[in-house]
């Protein structure tokens, strides 16, 4: 594999993530899939990575005091348990020969479904700031069922007093993800903290970065101990030109409006998708693969 | 490697030298490699072997047929699973798998001439030489129905990424005596011990063989990360980890650094 074009890659995706401030992972595990590597060393390099980006992250977060530590660790209780849960599903259907199918429909379902109601969410809000001139959505708060649920407990930064289970269990949704996606998650945790958990939104972010980083870390450290297949030269090059192109797109995303980078990244997620589902729906030119023999 | 290569060439034209009286019409082989082991390091991006040799001969060079030279390099050969996708339910999945108890990683054949015309078919059959006899002669497994098609799927996959290949016309003889021919090896290597086979013909039978291996073996960080990686994978993921944080560190205080200023 040339070296260029891995560091290439990174880049190129360390410029959209600086853009449009998400992890990139599902962004670069398809692209991965897309030059030849295969899915399950696609997947665990990738988590690899985002240790390493989303640490980068979080520190920024952390001088700026907007993490929510505790709420971080409740989602990472649940993000421990869904990624064992992950990789146990990822590794039995890989002896079965089929990890690569799964990976492929997971990736066109959540890039279908994510990339689509972010395509149509921000032609609404065009839509809207051209009629009202711009006025900001009123924020929103779920008060229903999750706080009719047991075992509250205070979250001082996040200002809420609500049970456990719903962060648990978004946690464990997330941890699945990145076991068998090879993703973060932000792009589920985001939205899930704002409307299921009710978080102000000035620590999500953060709080989302640092749970990423150890349920990743140990999805790694999953995937290195029975697949081996996290490979640390690729996770290198991907993560060096990742760190680089980050900030060369936070700069470009400066220049641009929200709704319309929120457009451009809706319309990039879904391209990857359809590109993902024409190859499971076509014809391939070669019915056969080979794999390795004696896998688990 | 010139150097090495002159040497041989010199050790070849002595043992052209006429020797005593004609004793058996006898042609042995006299092989140089310009390597004998490929080191695969991180940065490996293939490598191409130059095999090269005299013909020693103790009787003048018989007349009636040409000689023509085959080199065969084989990997090693360990077993590949290998499966064959469906269309089900309008989406392509595996549906069934067989595995190919050995097939070599790598298999590559250079002649002095069209393949037909320098190995008759018994004599391919007996030493299995082409990329087809060499394959298909893989035991067990292939008793199931339709087994075939899955050992076909493995030649035909790895000929297209360029791990199988017959390359004809590419060894070039010299005289009758002198021959040289460079086998091109990809990025991808399995390591392993790969047996290089010498055939000299005549009129589509084989004269003389001559065998030897090349060692091809990962080096330096690429063995290191390998094995670590296999043997240590406890070990090979904090220390993946540990990049990863420190990278991430890095960065991070790199660009604070480079906006504060």
């Amino acid at each position: 594999m040339n070296a260029f074009l891995l560091l290439g890659l990174g880049g190129m995706v360390g410029v959209l993530s600086g853009m449009f401030g998400v992890g990139g992972g599902f962004l670069m595990t398809p692209l991965l899939f897309f030059i030849g590597i295969p899915p399950a060393v696609a997947v665990a390099t990738e988590a690899n990575q985002i240790v390493a980006s989303s640490f980068s992250g979080v520190l920024a977060h952390f001088r700026r005091r907007t993490v929510d530590i505790k709420m971080g660790l409740v989602l990472q209780a649940g993000g421990l348990m869904g990624a064992a849960l992950g990789v146990v599903v990822f590794n039995y259907l890989k002896a079965l020969g089929q990890v690569d199918l799964l990976v492929k429909l997971c990736y066109v379902v959540f890039l279908g479904v994510v990339g689509g109601l972010m395509f149509i969410e921000s032609l609404n809000a065009i839509r809207k700031s051209k009629k009202a001139g711009g006025a900001a959505p009123a924020a929103r708060r779920q008060r229903g069922w999750v706080h009719a649920l047991p075992f509250k407990m205070r979250f001082r930064t996040s200002g809420l007093y609500i049970s456990v289970i719903p962060p648990v269990l978004v946690g464990v949704c997330v941890g699945i993800l990145a076991a068998i996606m090879g993703v973060g998650g932000g792009f589920i945790m985001v939205p899930a903290m704002i409307y299921i958990l009710g978080m102000p939104t000035k620590v999500v972010v953060g709080t989302s970065l640092f749970q990423i980083i150890l349920v990743t870390g140990f999805t790694t450290m999953l995937h290195a101990t029975t697949n081996y297949t996290v490979d640390i030269v690729l996770a290198v090059l991907l993560l060096v030109g990742g760190v680089i192109g980050a900030q060369i797109g936070t700069r470009i995303g400066v220049y641009l409006k929200a709704e319309q980078l929120r457009i451009l990244l809706a319309l990039m997620v879904i391209a990857v998708c359809v590109k993902l589902g024409l190859d499971l729906l076509l014809q391939p030119a070669e019915l056969f693969s080979l794999g390795e023999a004696g896998g688990h | 490697m010139r150097k090495l290569l002159l040497s041989a060439l010199t050790a070849a034209a002595l043992a052209l030298l006429p020797q005593s009286a004609a004793q058996a019409a006898k042609e042995e082989v006299v092989l140089g490699l310009s390597q004998d082991r490929v080191a695969i390091t991180a940065t490996f991006d293939g490598s191409e072997i130059l095999i090269f040799g005299a013909v020693k001969r103790e009787a003048p060079i018989p007349t009636d047929e040409p000689l023509e030279v085959i080199v065969a390099v084989s990997g090693p050969a360990p077993s590949v699973m290998v499966r064959r996708k469906e269309k089900k339910l309008g989406i392509w999945v595996n549906v069934d798998s067989v595995l190919v108890d050995s097939a070599p990683a790598f298999y590559a054949v250079a002649t002095s001439a069209p393949f037909a015309q320098v190995l008759n078919d018994t004599e391919d059959l007996r030493y299995r030489v082409s990329i087809k006899r060499a394959i298909r002669s893989v035991g067990a497994a292939m008793h199931i129905r339709g087994a075939q098609a899955f050992a076909d799927a493995v030649v035909r996959i790895r000929e297209k990424n360029g791990l199988y290949s017959l390359r004809e016309n590419t060894v070039a003889v010299d005289q009758q005596t002198l021959f040289r021919t460079a086998i091109a090896m990809p990025a991808d290597l399995t390591e392993g011990d790969y047996q290089t086979r010498i055939f000299l013909t005549r009129g589509g039978e084989v004269v003389s063989s001559y065998e030897t291996t090349i060692d091809v073996r990962k080096v330096g960080l690429e063995r290191f990360l390998f094995s670590l990686s296999r043997e240590q994978p406890f070990l090979y993921g904090l220390m993946s980890l540990a990049i990863a944080i420190a990278a991430g560190w890095s960065a991070s205080a790199a660009f604070s650094l480079l906006r504060n200023r």
